[in-house]
């Protein structure tokens, strides 16, 4: 009975299907834990108030960020007072306070036997601001120019988000002069600085082009002073409104409008209002820059530079992975030597990416970008220009890292491509040469994007070697922008993978980043897969179009 | 016994005493090796101008390497070795300065299986010619109009030749495969088996369309299929083991072989 179940090929069928079926668990696991951690981080949380006392005013007013059942015996070992508390287990409450700069910590304990009454009261409001992070409380009272305008009552919500609209809009306004106009201006005086080092090099300053310079340096800084009036103004406008909080400990705190972002009564809102909040928040952290040493705010530089980094990466890696491959595919002789090199080759994907990385820093950055910065740009030494990490340098460290998945893949199409198209080519009268560019490389070109649709999901997920040759922190500017030359490879970026370690582990409040690390992963994971769902599209258009080379 | 359909036949003349104007193609003491194995030894024929001439004989026999050597396919094999001459012309086409390319240009060939390329029917026909660098639209249109016709394609294309090649069935890729070959006008077309991948509707349109093609093109064609030889070919060779057994008019061949061996391959005492 069991021998036949055996002979039969059943078990082996439930072997196979089952290992399947653990991988895609795992794969699907995974994603879908880091998606539910992520998105979470966007819906808009309850905020709690926990009344300790019913007599006095003893309350503590937060977001719970997490609850776990701990023995008391663990309690009493930490030397906690647990004279109030039965049982064995008790449950505790992380709870957001936020509030900043008015406490140690934004986050706190909360023993659930110490709370007496737990309230989620509707006129609750959390205000996101610039600085200091959340702030919870309740809404006091609007300011203009120090006078109260509105106290309490219904209209204080409009009145309040009015006034914000306001503030917003002219906070937007100061952030668009100050990286418009002003990072012009500085970037072309800088440029005149090196103009006139460059015709000291070579001897060339005359008093002339010494004149002319001056001329235009006095120009952009009179342009300077006019911009820099108009922000001040606007900034000054901006703070023209003001609004006072009751904070959890009942007393008033008062701030400018200029620093808050947004308020949400999330106490108050009904389903609708939380999709369109969450749906917002989303937004806001896809095209915002983030602020508060990444802490808080979006991520959209780090989404460009990974983005931007990986399409530099796949524009240098597939014409020189194609080019490699069709040399070792179609010229090299088949002797034992083009054996040995693409053995090398196969084996370059399994060298550990770090060790990249230090390649990409001792040739690239200081032999290669080094000598550039002597040959074309003395005027800025000892300053380097591309002597130093940047987005160019790691593309290039990245191309190299991902060369092998490329020309190996490269050689499979080449391979898999029936010799009687070669000959059939051949026979019209084509020489080699013309056959791969007309024929060859055409067919192979599902196989070529195959080859990059891997390159570009492991160039996308890659960190390590990144951190040596151009990912920082927090990059002033984009690699892209309105000052020419437009492109500007020499600069340093941010990227996604780096955010989440910088963010999950680098951070002064690493439990106040974590919703952030699993957002910044999944946003990473959405950004590779959107990546790749695009090579793939291409890809199989590709196919399609050269499809039936099976007769 | 194979029956000689004598309809579609030229004349008869005598394969081994041709007139230095009448022959196409010379092949003098060719010896092939592949690596260390000898694959042709001695062959010594004249292929006449305007004609159709069969290669016969049995599987490994050599006769598709012998179609090989015409037009130098042989190159790509890396181990393979000729010595002997072919003349084209009076030239060696495996003098050491001969421009391959256009020795194939002069030298057309279709292969046992329909090969076009992943590109429409047009780029199909033209792609000949744009390797020779004519972009002319006027010239091209006409040029595909003219292989498609001389093909007998180009009813049933005429109004889809921007489709993919790949939309034709097997025996119309084979037939554009023809027109393709013909639309750089080469003078000698080689034919590789080439109705051994094709249905017998289509196999009989590509044998009709051979005696056509023999008005404008020498053609020599390699078969398995000794009644296919006896239907289309004008003169037929046989080889055997790499030699060259016998060479003569295909009717004389196939009623009255002057070879034993020849008798009993045609009669089927093996092969």
């Amino acid at each position: 009975m069991m021998n036949n179940w055996f002979k039969s090929g059943s078990p082996w069928i439930w072997m196979t299907a089952g290992s399947v079926s653990v991988a895609l668990i795992a794969v699907l696991g995974l994603v879908a834990l880091i998606a539910w951690r992520g998105l979470s981080f966007f819906w808009p949380a309850d905020i709690y108030e926990f009344h300790f006392s019913d007599t006095e005013r003893q309350t503590i007013i937060g977001e719970i960020y997490e609850r776990e059942r701990i023995p008391v015996t663990r309690l009493s070992d930490a030397g906690v007072d647990i004279s109030q508390i039965d049982g064995e287990f008790v449950t505790r409450y992380l709870v957001k306070i936020g509030n900043r700069e008015l406490v140690p910590l934004d986050f706190t304990w909360v023993l659930e036997p110490n709370v007496v009454r737990l309230e989620t009261p509707k006129d609750l409001v959390v205000l996101e601001r610039s600085r200091n992070g959340n702030f919870y409380g309740y809404l006091h009272d609007v300011l203009e120019n120090g006078e109260s305008v509105v106290t309490g009552g219904a209209d204080i919500k409009v009145e309040l988000r009015k006034r914000m609209e306001r503030a917003l809009e002219l906070r937007n306004e100061a952030e668009s002069i100050s990286k418009g106009p002003i990072a012009r201006i500085n970037y072309e005086l800088e440029q005149l600085r090196l103009d006139r080092r460059r015709l000291e090099l070579n001897n060339s300053y005359t008093e002339a082009a010494e004149a002319e310079i001056q001329a235009q340096e006095e120009a952009l800084r009179a342009e300077y002073r006019e911009v820099e009036q108009t922000l001040f103004a606007v900034r000054a406008e901006s703070e023209r409104d003001g609004v006072i909080m009751i904070d959890m400990r009942g007393e008033e705190v008062r701030m400018s409008m200029n620093m808050v972002l947004d308020a949400t009564w999330s106490n108050d809102m009904n389903i609708l209002q939380k999709w369109g909040y969450f749906f917002s928040q989303i937004g806001k952290f896809l095209t915002e820059d983030p602020r508060e040493s990444n802490t808080e705010g979006g991520v959209f530089p780090a989404i460009f530079g990974t983005v931007f980094m990986v399409l530099l990466m796949s524009v240098i890696v597939t014409p020189f992975g194609v080019i490699a491959a069709i040399y070792l595919h179609e010229y090299a002789g088949k002797n034992s030597i083009t054996k040995l090199i693409r053995i090398a080759v196969i084996n370059l994907a399994g060298v550990p990416s770090i060790v990249y990385g230090v390649f990409g820093l001792g040739f690239f950055v200081y032999m290669v970008g080094g000598t550039l910065d002597q040959i074309f740009y003395p005027e800025s030494l000892p300053n380097p220009t591309f002597g130093t990490p940047g987005v160019l340098w790691s593309a290039l460290t990245l191309a190299i890292l991902t060369l092998p998945v490329v020309i190996v893949s490269t050689e499979e199409g080449l391979s898999r491509i029936p010799s009687a198209v070669r000959e059939g080519s051949l026979a019209l009268g084509a020489t080699k040469a013309e056959t791969i560019w007309r024929i060859i490389l055409p067919m192979a070109s599902p196989a070529i994007m195959t080859g990059l649709i891997l390159a570009v999901a492991r160039a996308a997920g890659e960190v390590a070697p990144l951190m040596l040759v151009g990912v920082v922190k927090s990059a002033p500017a984009l690699p892209v922008d309105g000052n020419f030359p437009f492109l500007h490879l020499d600069r340093k970026f941010m990227h996604l993978g780096f955010h989440i370690y910088d963010v999950g582990f680098q951070s002064p409040n690493v439990e106040a980043a974590r919703p952030l690390v699993y957002a910044t992963s999944f946003l990473l994971i959405t950004v590779i897969v959107g990546l790749n769902l695009t090579a793939i599209g291409v890809r199989n258009r590709l196919r399609e179009k050269f499809r039936a080379l099976e007769h | 016994m194979i029956t000689v359909n004598t309809e579609n036949k030229l004349d008869k003349i005598d394969v081994n005493a041709l007139s230095e104007d009448e022959i196409a193609l010379s092949i003098r003491d060719l010896d092939l090796y592949y690596g260390e194995t000898q694959a042709l030894d001695g062959i010594n024929m004249d292929i006449p101008k305007g004609r159709v001439t069969a290669f016969i004989g049995p599987s490994g026999c050599g006769k598709s390497t012998l179609l090989r050597c015409i037009n130098r396919m042989n190159d790509l094999v890396d181990t393979c070795r000729v010595d002997g001459e072919i003349l084209l012309h009076g030239d060696n086409i495996y003098d050491r300065n001969v421009d391959v390319a256009a020795l194939r240009r002069k030298v057309g060939m279709v292969f046992q299986r329909p090969n076009p390329f992943p590109k429409s029917i047009y780029e199909n026909v033209v792609y000949g010619l744009r390797l020779m660098g004519v972009n002319d639209r006027r010239t091209l249109d006409e040029v595909v109009e003219r292989s498609l016709k001389g093909a007998a394609l180009w009813n049933e294309v005429k109004d889809r030749l921007k489709e993919s090649a790949f939309s034709l069935s097997g025996g119309q890729q084979q037939r554009l495969v023809i027109a393709r070959a013909i639309a750089i006008e080469p003078e000698v077309l080689l034919l590789d088996e080439p109705t051994s991948a094709l249905d017998p509707i289509s196999t009989l349109t590509i044998e009709e369309l051979i005696t056509e093609l023999k008005s404008q093109f020498t053609v020599v064609i390699v078969t398995h299929n000794m009644q296919q030889a006896a239907r289309v070919s004008d003169q037929t060779a046989f080889l055997y083991m790499g030699k060259l057994i016998e060479y003569t008019d295909t009717n004389s061949l196939f009623t009255t072989p002057s070879m034993k061996q020849t008798e009993d391959y045609i009669t089927g005492r093996y092969g």
